[in-house]
């Protein structure tokens, strides 16, 4: 499938963006955080930021931005359409969070409450953004149950490498918070390890012959495409310039992504001051390189069934 | 509305011959022709008389071959694909904006140009690559099974029928309604054995292709020469001498 860099953008900015929400969600929830309205603007409006910018880059790659409204209409069969109705809803709760940490603090009675709904609607946001992918049945390496997971859990590990340099930036110690960002930045690569063996050791149930209906004669083989240059349907679903190098860019993933964001978090616990924090900062901006890479390839190595016609014999 | 309907009056679809089909791509051409001035004109074309020419196509041939396991040769089959008009058409429930939808009176899936943004989702979601995405307009267009055609009343009745149809000087193509049991398209489909593509993907296909017939290198002539004799047989003496002689 055609990575087009609006969707990757969209789709890391905003699981980032949401994972974020998410933990503040959570730990301001528990009082863990410190209610300070500085770091409360900082957090939550990092989030709504990385939020906002990746929904608008997602219209970017649209035909018509101008009806874009359109697309919160069906929300009864598309998931496209549901995760635009919720994550337009998810701005309620966690405005409305922001708002009492800045202004009025913990003692708020309604904290918890906007706590627990933005942290709700943030998970949920990204479960149906997973599940656009998910629910394509003409897309082995999407149409599985690793893609709703890899979503979750990427969007996780991003919130929880922000949320620890956030909370660098205002000097908050958390003693057991680094290794609980490493663990989850582990998670996310245990999880991205195992899809990589399941779509290298699966593959979809058609092939050439089931597509053409001519199995019962033999093999089938392309002999002629319909014409003799590309076409709507091999740029966009037949694009491949990636998959040759899947190997190498996996590498990458795994060392940018998930090994450098543990080594510096697990650094800048014994490390204090600036040092701590610029630890952090880079620690942060690593694992969001890799998990462009990461989501590069998510699209770069999904093979669509109608490639089946254009002389793929499986995908 | 995106969501599809549970039954349809009618279910009007096409029937395509593959042992007829010569791969003339004249049924390509003529849907071209008509429908870039029809329901969904135009098919917009990029750098047509260019050296990397594209364009928007509902209807494309494709030509396989089909070699037998056991080594008998093999045969070219002519394969003319466009829109199916499933019954469980993804691109319909995937459309986040309510343009694409199936037609509970007969069960063509049409794209209502006005309200897509070119999301591009529904071309995802057909397994078949029936969806076409005009970049000039910014909105997907597929085949709408000439409804300009086949209900319009300014045409002699002969001629309410698809432009691949009217078209196709081979008679491969067959238009009709398969919930009616009776109609030459479902005969046609019983008789003949015609088969839905991709049955396993589940979406259900309104259109039917009839397999190519048994050919005469099949199972059932067995006598056909699997390989050219290498010398002259008995019945060929002069022959067998100088094959003899040139063999030393």
């Amino acid at each position: 499938m055609h990575p087009a860099f609006s969707v990757i953008f969209f789709t890391v900015g905003s699981g980032t963006g949401y994972g974020l929400l998410f933990l503040i969600g959570v730990f301001g929830g528990m009082g863990l955080l410190p209610v300070d309205p500085l770091f409360g603007l900082i957090a939550i409006g990092a989030g709504l930021v990385l939020v906002t910018l990746g929904l608008l880059s997602s219209t970017y790659h649209l035909g018509h931005r101008e009806r874009a409204l359109g697309a919160l209409s069906q929300w009864r069969t598309s998931w496209l359409s549901r995760e635009g109705i919720i994550s337009m809803v998810t701005y309620g709760p966690t405005l409305l969070l922001l708002y009492v940490w800045f202004y009025i603090g913990e003692t708020a009675v309604t904290f918890s409450l906007w706590a627990v709904l933005t942290a709700v609607m943030s998970a949920l946001t990204v479960y149906c953004t997973a599940m656009i992918y998910r629910c394509l049945a003409t897309i082995h390496q999407w149409h599985n149950s690793w893609t709703v997971p890899g979503y979750l859990v990427m969007g996780l590990a991003g919130g929880a490498v922000l949320l620890l340099a956030v909370l660098r930036l205002f000097s908050i110690a958390m003693e057991t918070l680094p290794y609980c960002v490493s663990a989850t930045v582990l998670l996310a690569w245990v999880v991205k390890v195992l899809y990589w063996r399941f779509i290298d050791t699966t593959g979809h149930q058609s092939t050439a012959e089931t597509a053409t209906g001519l199995g019962h004669l033999g093999k089938v083989r392309m002999l002629e495409g319909p014409h003799t240059e590309d076409n709507y349907l091999l740029t966009e679903m037949g694009y491949r310039v990636a998959r040759k190098h899947a190997g190498k860019l996996r590498r990458y993933v795994q060392t940018i992504g998930f090994a450098v964001p543990i080594i510096l978090t697990q650094a800048s616990t014994d490390a204090a001051g600036t040092t701590a924090v610029t630890l952090s900062i880079i620690a942060a901006c690593s694992f969001l390189l890799g998990a462009i890479i990461e989501r590069w390839l998510f699209f770069a190595e999904a093979k669509h069934t109608v490639t089946l016609y254009y002389g793929a014999e499986r995908v | 509305m995106t969501a599809l309907p549970e039954t349809t009056q009618k279910k009007l679809g096409l029937v395509i011959d593959l042992d007829i089909c010569v791969g003339c791509h004249a049924c390509a051409v003529n849907c071209k022709e008509w429908n870039t001035g029809g329901h969904m004109a135009p098919l917009t074309d990029h750098n047509p008389y260019g050296a990397k020419q594209r364009g928007v196509w509902f209807n494309r041939i494709h030509s396989f071959e089909v070699t037998p396991e056991d080594g008998r040769p093999g045969r070219t089959v002519h394969f003319p694909k466009s829109c199916l008009h499933c019954e469980n058409a993804a691109c319909v429930t995937v459309c986040p904006t309510g343009a694409s939808f199936k037609r509970a009176e007969d069960g063509i899936v049409l794209v209502d140009e006005s309200k897509c943004i070119g999301c591009k989702l529904c071309s995802w979601a057909c397994p078949y690559g029936a969806r076409e995405y005009d970049e000039d307009a910014g909105v997907m267009k597929k085949c709408t099974l000439c409804i300009d055609r086949i209900y319009n009343e300014n045409m002699d009745e002969v001629d309410r029928v698809p432009a691949c149809v009217s078209t196709c000087p081979a008679n491969a193509r067959h238009y009709g309604d398969f919930a009616d049991p009776v109609s030459e398209v479902s005969k046609m489909t019983k008789e003949r054995g015609g088969y839905d593509l991709m049955p396993e993907m589940g979406y259900k296909p309104t259109n039917k292709y009839l397999p190519p017939r048994a050919a005469r290198n099949s199972a059932e002539n067995s006598d056909w020469p699997t390989e050219l004799e290498a010398s002259p047989g008995a019945d060929q003496p002069l022959l067998r001498w100088v094959d003899k002689f040139l063999s030393r």
